[in-house]
């Protein structure tokens, strides 16, 4: 069943349009990533669908219900939509426990208890109750904005960037920790991100954004692996394109005859391969000649990863990172082989 | 104009500096705190705006303590002995409390007539505050948060009103309605003099609002009054607490304005006792009960706006906040912005402009009017260039080397200018007609009168544009050769002259417009606007006193622009 409607979303700020044509449908229960760079008009389309700005045109429909058209707009706080802001946003004059019942309606016993039940959910100490916000870390004032959400027990829940303050490590925990908090709570869930791991691993569907429209809407697998367009895949991760006559399910390239997902094209394209298909070997060490041969012209020693580039007999050359037991230097001749199907963009 | 010449000199410290001192400015352009916690005060204008606190005390930490030992030693001494004078009438009270002896003050204190100005002065504050707070706070609600016609105009409006004196609101509003008299009078033209000293903060303080959290409130369920209530008045309080706090202690303070609606409060009915008998024991056991008063407002005060920090917790520059659509509300809404308008400007106006009429050339009587001119101006300047200098050591002192001790003796400044002027001058007149005669009624006396009650207005302008000047110019210039003097005078003091200029420009607006002490202390044959508008108005001369009325808001003006365009560069919109 589908919970958030959005069809033809329209949103301009003077003459730059910020949203131009958004169509998306959430189901009910599911993870939505959108994901975009910076400026593409996520947060605005959060805000949209929140009820703080009015779209210049489409509808957002809402469990059936629409919520902006063209003429009808329904306020913020009769939509009952949960949104935890890019810096929390906490209410710097009340304290934690304060903040998290401000938008329950019960005495005051119930929102206390309430209160630390949720802080309990987040997992942050529960002495924390007193505090003020400024007496808490990013971090922890992030997840307090989502406690606060979560209180209202919202059907849908929006979050723009909420693991943007955090660093690396505790980013990927307070992710799967959220994600389990609206898992078990059942809450459905737009996530808004800059960070494509992010949106991979965290999404049911994945929405590519990029200046105001989306490139692609999908499964986290299928815009990784079968990207529309060559932007859209490099903005998803490495990518080595290549051109390629194609034809009979199989495509001749620069790294020799491959396999395509696309059986049915015939003619010149380009096609995308990802690093962990591609694999080298010393050139001369396996002996029997599978796939092409190629020259390693730089590389780089990163630790883990040594990270090269490769030139191919049609002096055409791509880089990779390869795993740095393998100590290969600059001039070697390697061979190069591919699994799994290239993707062809048509 | 003032700060624009040193800003690209250190941007990244510049704004919160700014910013914060600035709205001190405009909260606390003549009061204090309780002892030692005068940089509360100003701490609290932080809060009022965003102005992040911690700017301060990264500032605090970045600056070397143990540089210049001799400069600023020296400094600190100027300083204290700047802060013992400014003590001094609040300590001749106390020390004339204690020679009265307990029974002559309890008979003194305890008496019907204290309790008559007691209740007028209760009155009058718990009357007056809550309509100036929802006056202010609505209109700058609608000149900053909705699409009314002509929304600057309007801010623009609300703000005047301080450009015409407190005593001018009342001569106006006599000259309208000659019978009137009390209470309802007092509370009423005090409304009008006083709203924009709540103004000005509250709409800063709306500017400098996060609108994420009013959108965040209507997320969690929130009708749009709730929001302003639950939301939107918390974060106003510092604002509203600080102008509550400068009102009252200017209604405790004014004399003219109460005089002419023949209201009796403490000043008024100090003023009395020293005009007519000199009776200096009733006279100072009054002068007692209103410096308590004024030690109860600002303990309310502090109470009131309590430790908690109201600034934005974001990183990032706060979205604009949305203007709310009046739609067929729009032409209703002005009636508000027009009403306090006729009532603050229109009044002055039409009373103002019916005696200039009426007398017609002659009431010009340019010798007389020159004179006082010429007075008032020079008084203006010599007070505003000492109160300055004045300033000086403890701006700097509390910029570069920021100790317990600078920030105690900043507190006892805030204090000292908390008291009526009428105490300040009585103190004066008394110590200088027992002690040192010579210095009776001069000028040094009067411009140390001014120096104790607007000491903070300079030291708040001029703590802005020291901040400004990184210390590392100072260092730069030492190590190019300069002695510590000459470096600090080579490049803070030159570029901390914008801020300087700001100082004497609002100490002397304070000053033209001081009638208490200026009465009680002016030398013999001095006849500044005001003693001279306050003259005339007493023989009934309304006519003849409506010219220097007149120059007294001409001149206003420019400063209170300042005051305001200052107010406006705070929230840097
Ligand atoms: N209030 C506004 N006025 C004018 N333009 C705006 C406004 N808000 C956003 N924009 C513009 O709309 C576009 C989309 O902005 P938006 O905030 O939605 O980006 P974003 O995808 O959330 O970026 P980020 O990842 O950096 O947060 C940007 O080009 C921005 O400059
Ligand atoms: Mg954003």
């Amino acid at each position: 069943m589908t919970l958030l409607q959005l069809t033809s979303l329209r949103k301009n700020y003077g003459s730059v349009a910020a949203l131009d044509g958004v169509a998306l449908s959430v189901p009910a229960g599911s993870r939505t990533a959108i994901v975009g760079p910076s400026g593409c008009g996520k947060t605005t389309l959060l805000r949209l669908v929140a009820g703080f700005d009015e779209p210049d045109g489409g509808t957002i429909s809402f469990d059936g219900q629409v919520l902006a058209d063209g003429t009808f707009q329904m306020p913020a706080h009769k939509r009952g939509i949960g949104i935890v802001a890019q810096d929390g946003c906490l209410f710097p004059h009340l304290t934690v426990s304060q903040n998290i019942g401000f938008g329950m309606e019960a005495g005051r016993a119930v929102k206390e208890a309430r209160a630390a039940e949720l802080m309990d959910m987040v997992g942050l100490d529960r002495a924390m109750l007193s505090r003020k916000p400024d007496q808490l870390s990013g971090g922890q004032q992030q997840r307090v904005a989502l406690a606060r959400a979560l209180a209202r027990k919202p059907r849908l829940m929006l979050l723009d960037e909420p693991f943007s303050a955090l660093d690396t490590g505790l980013r990927a925990a307070t992710r799967k920790a959220v994600t389990e908090v609206l898992t078990a709570a059942g809450i459905t869930t737009l996530l808004v991100t800059h960070d494509q791991g992010e949106a991979l691993a965290f999404a049911d569907q994945v929405a590519v954004m990029r200046a105001g429209r989306f490139a692609q809407v999908g499964s986290p697998r299928d815009v990784y692996s079968r990207p529309v367009d060559a932007t859209t895949a490099t903005f998803l991760g490495e990518a080595i394109v290549l051109p390629a006559t194609i034809g009979e399910g199989r495509a001749d390239s620069p790294l020799g005859l491959l396999d395509v997902d696309d059986v049915a094209y015939r003619g010149r394209a380009a096609i995308m391969l990802r690093p962990e298909q591609i694999s080298v070997t010393r050139e001369g060490r396996g002996g029997v000649g599978e796939g092409a041969v190629g020259t390693i012209a730089e590389i780089t020693f990163c630790g883990p990863t040594c990270d090269v580039r490769i030139t191919l007999p049609d002096a055409s050359s791509f880089r990779l990172d390869i795993p740095s037991r393998e100590a290969f230097s600059a001039g070697d001749e390697i061979r190069i082989g591919v699994s799994g199907a290239a993707h062809v963009f048509r | 104009m003032s700060q624009e010449s040193s800003h690209g000199v250190s941007a990244p410290r510049k704004d919160p500096i700014a910013r914060k001192d600035l709205l001190a400015l405009d909260l606390c352009g003549e009061h204090g705190d309780d002892g030692g916690g005068g940089l509360h005060f100003v701490h609290d204008a932080t809060r009022v705006g965003s102005a992040m606190t911690s700017a301060t005390d990264t500032m605090v930490s970045a600056s070397p303590r143990h540089r210049l030992p001799t400069a600023s030693s020296w400094t600190l001494m100027i300083a204290v002995l700047v802060a013992v004078l400014a003590l001094m009438p609040l300590g001749f009270v106390l020390w004339a409390t204690v020679v009265t002896g307990w029974e002559t003050a309890i008979q003194l204190i305890f008496r019907g007539r204290v309790g008559d100005l007691l209740i007028n002065t209760v009155l009058l504050i718990l009357l007056t505050l809550p309509v100036c707070a929802a006056l202010a706070v609505a209109l700058a609600w609608a000149t900053e948060r909705t699409d009314i016609p002509g929304a600057r105009f309007w801010s623009w409006m609300a703000v005047a009103p301080l450009t015409v004196p407190a005593f001018v609101h009342s001569y106006a509003w006599i000259g309208l309605w000659p019978g009137l008299n009390g209470l309802g009078a007092g509370v009423a033209v005090s409304v009008v003099a006083y709203f924009p000293f709540m103004y000005l903060p509250v709409s800063a303080a709306f500017r400098l609002l996060d609108p994420a959290l009013e959108d965040q409130a209507a997320s969690l369920g929130l009708a749009p009054f709730a929001v302003f209530r639950r939301v939107v008045l918390p974060q106003l309080r510092l604002a509203l607490c600080g102008g509550a706090l400068l009102i009252g202690l200017h209604l405790l303070a004014e004399y003219g304005l109460f005089a002419m609606i023949r209201f009796d409060t403490f000043t008024t009915a100090i003023i009395d006792q020293f005009q007519s008998t000199y009776n200096g024991v009733a006279a100072y056991m009054l002068a007692l009960v209103l410096v308590l008063c004024c030690f109860v407002l600002l303990g309310l005060e502090a109470a009131l706006r309590g430790r908690s920090r109201y600034a934005r917790l974001g990183s990032g520059v706060a979205r604009r906040a949305k203007v709310a659509r009046l739609g067929a509300w729009k032409y209703p809404l002005l009636i508000l912005p027009l009403v306090t308008a006729a009532f603050s400007l229109g009044i002055p106006a039409l009373t103002l402009g019916r005696w200039l009429i009426a007398g017609g050339a002659g009431i010009w009587r340019m010798e007389e009017i020159g004179l006082a001119l010429w007075q008032t101006l020079a008084i203006c300047l010599v007070g505003g260039l000492t109160t300055t200098a004045a300033a000086v050591p403890i701006a700097w002192l509390s910029v570069r080397r920021p100790t317990r001790a600078s920030r105690f003796l900043e507190g006892c400044y805030y204090l000292a200018s908390s008291m009526p002027g009428v105490v300040v001058a009585l103190a004066l007149v008394t110590i200088t007609v027992r002690a040192i005669l010579p210095l009776y009624q001069t000028v040094a006396t009067i411009v140390l009168a001014y120096v104790v009650m607007f000491l903070p207005r300079a030291l708040v302008s001029l703590r802005a544009s020291i901040a400004q000047v990184p210390v590392e110019l100072e260092q730069a210039a030492a190590s190019l050769g300069r002695s510590p003097g000459n470096a600090l005078w080579s490049t803070t003091v030159r570029l901390a002259a914008p801020g300087a200029a700001a100082g004497v420009a609002l100490s002397s607006l304070g000053i033209m417009n001081e009638l208490t002490a200026t009465q009680m202390l002016a030398p013999n044959g001095t006849r500044t606007l005001a003693m001279a508008f306050w003259a005339l108005t007493s023989e009934i001369d309304y006519a003849g006193a409506a010219p220097y009325a007149l120059l007294m808001v001409v001149f206003s003006m420019p400063l209170t622009w300042l005051l305001h365009h200052q107010s406006k560069k705070i929230a840097g919109r």
